[in-house]
């Protein structure tokens, strides 16, 4: 039975720097990471590979020893250049100086006969060591999903609606055999249901519209109707001691191809975007990317953000610094850091707002594209306004309520105002439209992390 | 600009950890990001770009929705003044010395609200080591709208410090407060001082000069209360008051627009209404707890004209909605964000409440002729008690549905 569900509430961040629906080709990018940070929820990496390696596209570069069957595998073949470790020896990149031409490890080779009377262990089995499990993510607390556990349901979220965010029917063209095999698979890993969750407001991606077995819902509405929490909350919300899985359609993809054509192919179209960037277009590179290319003399300014991700939940990173496992997109941004004479009592057009108080103009102009850069615009305060962060999340909870209650570390509370439903990027918007100023997404993480490991 | 910037900058490393006036820092800050936005950008992970939105403009915000009830109250005091003594009868006449009256009479109060309240607020960072809260920008303003503008300004003084360091900073600033802080600055006045701030002789500024004889100050609400005390019917009570300063004074449009005596912002509901609109225009306040305000405050006027005993009861519901404070009441302090209730079916019980409870504090008790003061106080109290319930009603539909 599949699902129409009409979304009101949320917000859409309207920037300037949307990609062009063009891929263009930039230098070709040299080194390749994976950072075990991007893992949430990984507790202790052991790195099976030294400096100087080399390794071929699937290899396996580092596993959790909390869950030592599912291998963290390598974007590219070429040379392991540099374990770069923080603090107390904390692993935090493995860099990979890419082959020309990518060689890839050969995993056993599925036709599509074949994956129809595929069972859920030989699957397990591929996926794990195929190096695409991280793409499951567990809810609740939104951590790489553990492959023992049987899920109620696999959800994927086929569109994003955040901020710039890449057009996913553009990114997936082409890709429809992939994705097909990809949900095939999925469903031998849960007794339930997958669903497929697509766009009401457009046309609908071509790479959706023939996929079959699984459960194709529909969202309309603003941001946040594309994040796959808010969907889950709708369709099948998970409740305590309950387990389901998300993963993106590009992981869907992922799936699929190592399934059918027996490699780990971790290339992806990326979008490069907002309001700093000469060329905002798509291009075609492989997860963990340096963007160094795609940054240099592709800047208005020197001076400027580059956001791995969206500017809701993505990550600041260097100029040479390198595109998370999750991203997608690229975002750049002015940084922010300067005053403003009576910033807080002058009217303003340029900046956006979700609220209407004094001076604030840009509900006027609801279609007005913004450029939007790194600042606060305020200082933190304790929570005054209400009300706000209701009317931006289109879900059943109570947010400032939860935040409260893991600001106090109340366990019972937390359980019992829905923190299960949550992953940072369902509350990114009250962190956006906050009078306060608080960090929620940290604050949520910090709740998150309690119940998880209490 | 530039040169103002760079003044600061120079005198910054002073207040910083090791500046000689580090236990300062504070005050410094506060004034620094008064003349300045600060400079902060948002951290490596989480929102990379924030709303243009602080609580110094959302409290800005609130302010300027005050300022018609503050001009159309500083004329209104002088307008009262020169009634009462004789001078001028017409509404327009003598339009500049009335002004200059009301502003001579109202500004210092402002001041000095300002002043004391500031003082504390500041006190309170330096001590506590917390930033200077906005909040007081709101307070400093609400405190001279409900007071008489004949009160002493060691008054004001007084029950603004009483106000911000009892109901507000003991609970930790702004945001942590249970009570609306304008508003216990009120009652404060109100228990400690009941001569300066109750009866017939304080809403009227007389001065030096005698009123016209037989002028009487008594407030709309003191003459409905007494016209059923006294059995006759209040419309006509109203209709009659003060006959010797000219006709129809308490009519309804009078009590309406807010011609008439009272503390100095109150007395316009008209002024309140547009107050009302900046508010719900701009989002800042809840409609909907104005809403049910007023229309709680109306039902109640229906259901004491059903069981009308006397001709207080019996009065027009519509009576309620503009006498005494309860517009201002309704617009500006019962939708404190803090102190009201925080969730969205809460808001609609809560104002709902203020306005039935007000009604009924007016009508049936004897000693108090205005309800809208003791009815936020009260609501205030119980809004945490009604948000445990709505919060509690969100958290069984959550476990229900786990169940099925």
């Amino acid at each position: 039975m599949s699902k129409l569900v009409k979304l009101k509430k949320g917000f859409d961040i309207k920037l300037v720097g949307k990609a062009e629906k063009k891929i263009v080709d930039f230098l070709p990018v040299q080194t390749f990471a994976i950072k075990p940070t991007d893992f949430i929820g990984m507790q202790r990496p052991k790195v099976v590979v030294n400096e100087g390696d080399i390794v071929k596209a699937g290899a396996p570069l580092l596993f959790d020893k909390a869950m030592d069957q599912v291998l963290y595998v390598s974007p590219v073949s070429g040379e392991i250049v540099e374990i770069k470790r923080g603090e107390k020896r904390k692993l935090l990149e493995i860099k990979i100086l890419a082959d020309k031409e990518i060689s890839f490890e050969s995993f056993q080779k599925y036709s599509e006969q074949e994956l129809k009377s595929l069972s859920k262990q030989d699957a397990l089995a591929q996926l794990t060591k195929g190096g695409v499990w991280p793409q499951f993510i567990q809810r609740p607390f939104g951590i790489v999903a553990n492959p023992s556990d049987s899920p109620k349901a696999i959800f994927v979220s086929g569109f994003d609606t955040h901020p710039l965010a890449p057009d996913l029917s553009f990114t997936l063209k082409g890709m429809e055999r992939f994705f097909q095999a990809g949900i095939d698979v999925l469903k031998k890993l849960t007794t339930g249901i997958v669903h497929l969750n697509v766009n009401a407001d457009s046309e609908g991606s071509s790479v959706f519209s023939k996929i079959q077995g699984a459960q194709i819902n529909s969202f309309s509405g603003p941001h946040p109707a594309g994040n796959v929490g808010v969907q889950i909350h709708h369709l099948n919300p998970v409740s305590k001691g309950e387990i389901a899985w998300t993963i993106s359609p590009f992981g869907v993809v992922q799936v699929g191809k190592l399934f059918l054509e027996g490699i780990y192919d971790a290339s992806k179209i990326i979008a490069i975007t907002g309001s700093e960037a000469k060329i905002t277009a798509y291009t075609k590179t492989y997860l963990g990317a340096c963007v160094d290319k795609f940054v240099a003399g592709n800047l208005v300014k020197e001076h400027t953000r580059v956001i791995s991700g969206n500017v809701l939940t993505g990550e600041k990173i260097n100029k040479d610094g390198y595109l998370g496992y999750y991203h997608n997109q690229i975002t750049l941004i002015p940084e922010g850091d300067y005053y403003e004479f009576l910033g807080w009592m002058k009217p303003t057009a340029s900046k956006l707002s979700y609220h209407r108080a004094l001076g604030l103009l840009s509900f006027l102009t609801p279609n007005k594209e913004f450029v939007l850069d790194s600042n606060v615009r305020g200082e933190e305060r304790a929570f005054v306004q209400t009300g706000v962060f209701e009317s931006v999340t289109p879900m059943d909870i109570l947010p400032v309520y939860l935040l409260k209650a893991i600001l106090a570390e109340d366990y019972d509370e937390m359980e019992e105002l829905g923190i299960y439903e949550l992953v940072e990027e369902d509350l990114a918007l009250c962190e956006f439209v906050d009078v306060s100023k608080h960090p929620v997404q940290e604050i949520l993480r910090k709740g998150i992390d309690l119940i998880q490991y209490s | 600009m530039k040169f103002l910037r760079e003044l600061l900058d120079k005198q910054k490393p002073l207040f910083h950890k090791g500046g000689k006036l580090e236990n300062l820092y504070y005050l410094f800050e506060a004034g620094e990001t008064f003349m300045f936005s600060p400079n902060h950008t948002n951290g490596i992970k989480g929102a990379q770009v924030k709303d243009a939105i602080d609580l110094k403009r959302m409290m800005i915000t609130v302010v300027v929705a005050m300022i018609p009830c503050l001009l159309f109250g500083m004329y209104n005091t002088g307008h009262q003044h020169f009634l009462a003594v004789g001078e001028t009868a017409g509404l327009w006449e003598d339009f500049g010395p009335k002004m200059l009256l009301g502003l001579q009479l109202v500004l210092p109060i402002v001041i000095v609200a300002y002043a004391a309240g500031g003082l504390v607020e500041a006190a309170f960072a330096v001590i506590r080591k917390h930033p200077i809260n906005e909040g007081f920008l709101v307070t400093g303003m609400l405190i001279p709208l409900v007071v008489p503008a004949s009160l002493p300004l060691w008054q004001v003084a007084l029950a603004t410090i009483f106000a911000v360091v009892i109901a507000k900073e003991v609970f930790g600033g702004t945001g942590m407060n249970i009570l609306n802080v304008a508003m216990t600055a009120r009652a404060f006045l109100y228990f400690a001082y009941p001569a300066q701030i109750s009866g017939d002789q304080v809403w009227t500024y007389l001065g030096d000069k005698a009123p016209v004889d037989g002028f009487s100050g008594a407030t709309a609400l003191a003459v409905a209360y007494n016209a059923g005390v006294d059995g006759e019917q209040v419309s006509t009570a109203l209709a009659s008051h003060n006959s010797v300063l000219g006709d129809g004074l308490f009519s309804f449009v009078n009590l309406f627009v807010g011609w008439i005596p009272g503390s100095i912002g109150e007395t316009s509901t008209l002024m309140a209404l547009i107050g009302a609109a900046i508010l719900i225009g701009t989002g800042v306040a809840s409609w909907k707890i104005i809403v049910s305000g007023f229309a709680g405050a109306y039902l109640m006027g229906l259901i004491m004209n059903a069981f009308a005993v006397n001709e207080y009861m019996a009065m027009g519901p519509e009576y309620h909605l503009v006498m005494g404070g309860l517009a201002f009441g309704v617009v500006f302090m019962a939708t404190d964000p803090v102190s009201a209730s925080q969730t969205e079916t809460g808001k609609w019980i809560y104002g709902l409440l203020i306005g039935v409870l007000t009604v009924i504090i007016r009508v049936t008790n004897p000693a108090y002729p205005e309800g809208i003061m003791l009815a936020v106080l009260l609501m205030n109290v119980f809004a945490p008690l009604i948000d445990f319930y709505v919060v509690k009603a969100n958290k069984k539909r959550r476990l229900q549905r786990a169940t099925v």
